[in-house]
């Protein structure tokens, strides 16, 4: 900010202060203004905007901290710094309790005036830089990226606004693939701690120990290969949000460990003893049924109350079908531009093959679908022999006549046993499930593997 | 024609006001002149300070201005403020007639060390320069090596030159000022070592 920019406003009813602070700033060359009073002051200040203001602590009417309040009032970002004789010290001092940014004992240093000038200019130019980069955040953190019209998805949405206000735990459940960690960030990015991070811990990634050091974080010397101290996730999400995502697949050790950092807001990192403090939101995600794992005693009931104050359960796409044509251009959009490729729509029949599909990876599924497509895509537009689907070309798969969904389920889970000769892990991995899923679903159904 | 007068006032020592004169000359290429004008510096006193107001030793400097005067910059050796500063080494009118300066602070005296009148006449050069840049309308110059660059102590005095940087000068060229202008009042101040 160029001195120009800034505006300093000077209120002391004695005119020879008024007038040779005036003078010395505008030596300097900031646009200056003088009133006699609090209330000329109030006026001058509806009608131009300031950037710092010095203002006498004894004044006839209205006095120095009075008058202070009520600019803050109007703009708690204005700097104020208050002008008083030795015998009023102690107001100074309330003065500064109250928001000024420092104060003047008359008659004052030069050079203390124009360092404290120079501060008080560097503290506005900070408050000002401050505000135009939160606008600024504010800006990348939208538009959203959660696509969709369908009433099942505008339901998730509204219920991502009500809970974002709040500071609740929030348990999103879903099959893989359905936008699960899309919806931790939409809510964290409408919430008071947009400002702060939002950090992700995949509790699925890791083995038990290395998660733990992962979101404890460990001293230098902690453990073998520990050649430093290091944060773990807790730490840096302070302030702001933890997603914790694959909930599910944590220890009984981890639990008990998560349970306690989320009552107390207190831990230690692994070999150290120095207690932590920490200020976070716990967002998780699962695509396991938690309230069979508590039957089952492989998860812990207090946790999960804990962490699920809130639900969110996010439909598959084969049960928002309408959304489909709507996420496909989307990402169809996404990848034209970045791949710098002029395609712009998928042909009626791609479009119906992707209507007529049932997507079993949902949103992922359907985002590899068409990125592999673009690749491959000469024309314009997307067509079918530009599509690949991991599986037989895909075919009506709506229940006819007395089918159910479990028969539907049974029926696919069965042909990729058959395709990948029983091989759990690879039909797993083309079902986007879990290998532990899929064993239950093959006991479920009494399939032969 | 038009002259920019120096004005000592209850001076002291008038050594060195001739070189001065020259100086001034030199730089805002204008003649000067030297002359005594009827300056109450008592009335300007405050005994509770024992300091005298600036402010007021310029009012009289630019009430009954000679007629042929440009610009006046009076000259004193005695301790000078303005009410919200503990002291001012001069004070000048923002594209005014007048300034004032003073060579009480300039001297090493001052802070306790030893005379040196090379360095005390140098300093009240670029004092007198500083504050007769800001009749001409010049605001402090952020650059370090120019005379209009504002020093809060008297050690930044002796770190910059008495001339003007290439902007302050073409500022100097292009502003023209009237006789009796009033302008605003710009003190000059520095630090107490």
């Amino acid at each position: 900010m160029k001195p120009e920019e800034i505006g300093i406003m000077i209120v002391d009813d004695e005119s020879s202060v008024r007038e040779s602070l005036a003078q010395w700033f505008r030596i300097d060359g900031y646009r200056v203004d003088m009133a006699p009073d609090g209330a000329s002051a109030l006026q001058k200040l509806q009608e131009n905007p300031w950037d710092i203001i010095l203002l006498d602590i004894k004044m006839p009417g209205m006095n120095g901290i009075e008058l202070q309040n009520r600019i803050k009032q109007i703009d708690k970002n204005i700097v104020t710094i208050v002008i008083t004789a030795y015998a009023t010290v102690d107001t100074a001092i309330q003065a500064l309790k109250e928001g000024a940014f420092d104060y003047i004992t008359k008659p004052i240093d030069p050079d203390d005036l124009s360092r404290l000038i120079k501060n008080a200019v560097e503290q506005r130019k900070l408050v000002t830089e401050n505000i135009q980069l939160r606008q600024h955040i504010e800006e990348l953190l939208l538009p959203d990226e959660v696509v969709g019209e369908s009433p099942a998805i505008k339901k998730v949405m509204e219920m991502v606004n009500t809970v974002a206000k709040t500071d609740a735990t929030v348990m999103i459940l879903g099959e893989s693939g359905t936008g699960k960690e899309l919806i931790a960030r939409a809510i964290h990015s409408r919430s008071a701690r947009r400002y702060c991070p939002i950090i992700t811990l995949n509790c699925g990634a890791y083995p038990e120990g290395l998660l733990e050091s992962e979101l404890f974080g460990h001293e230098k010397g902690a453990f073998t290969g520990a050649m430093y101290r290091r944060k773990g996730k807790l730490e840096m999400a302070d302030k702001g949000t933890l997603f914790l995502d694959e909930i599910g697949n944590i220890s009984g050790k981890m639990q008990m460990d998560l349970l306690r950092v989320i009552e107390t807001r207190k831990f230690t990192r692994l070999g150290g003893d120095k207690t932590i403090d920490v200020d976070f939101r716990v967002i998780s995600a699962t695509n396991k049924d938690l309230e069979k794992a508590i039957k089952d005693e492989s998860f812990r009931e207090d946790l999960y109350y804990r962490l699920n104050v809130f639900s969110i359960v996010l439909p598959p796409l084969r049960e928002r079908r309408t959304d489909i044509p709507l996420i496909a251009k989307y990402f169809l959009n996404k990848y034209a531009q970045s791949m710098n490729k002029n395609v712009a729509d998928f042909s009626p029949q791609a479009l119906k093959m992707f209507m007529g599909y049932d997507w079993p990876g949902n949103i992922r599924e359907l985002r590899n679908v068409v990125e592999r497509a673009m690749v491959v895509a000469m024309g314009n537009q997307l067509q079918v022999d530009d599509l690949s689907f991991p599986f037989p070309a895909p075919s009506p798969s709506m229940p006819s006549g007395g089918e159910s969904l479990d028969d539907v389920e049974k029926s696919q889970i069965e042909k990729i046993l058959n395709q990948t000769k029983g091989n759990i892990a690879q039909a797993a991995d083309i079902l986007k499930i879990s290998r532990l899923t899929l064993y239950n679903k093959i006991e479920k159904y009494h399939l032969k593997r | 024609m038009s002259y920019i007068y120096i004005v000592p006032i209850e001076l002291e020592d008038h050594s060195y006001l001739e070189k001065l004169e020259g100086f001034i000359s030199q730089t805002f290429h204008r003649r000067t002149i030297r002359k005594v004008l009827k300056i109450h510096a008592k009335d300007a006193f405050d005994p509770n300070r024992r300091q005298y107001n600036s402010s007021l030793i310029l009012r009289q400097l630019i009430t009954h201005p000679p007629l042929n005067a440009e610009k006046i910059l009076g000259v004193m050796d005695v301790d000078l403020f303005i009410p919200i500063l503990s002291f001012v080494f001069g004070e000048a009118q923002l594209k005014g007639i007048g300034a004032v300066v003073s060579t009480h602070r300039l001297q090493n005296r001052f802070y306790g060390l030893p005379e040196n009148r090379e360095v005390a006449t140098e300093r009240l050069f670029k004092e007198a320069v500083h504050e007769l840049g800001h009749t001409f309308g010049l605001i402090h110059c952020s650059q370090p090596q120019c005379v209009m660059n504002s020093s809060t102590y008297v050690e930044n005095i002796d770190l910059k030159p008495a001339a003007f940087c290439p902007l302050c000068q073409r500022s100097i060229k292009a502003e023209k000022s009237s006789p009796g202008n009033r302008g605003f009042f710009f003190p000059w101040w520095g630090k107490k070592t």
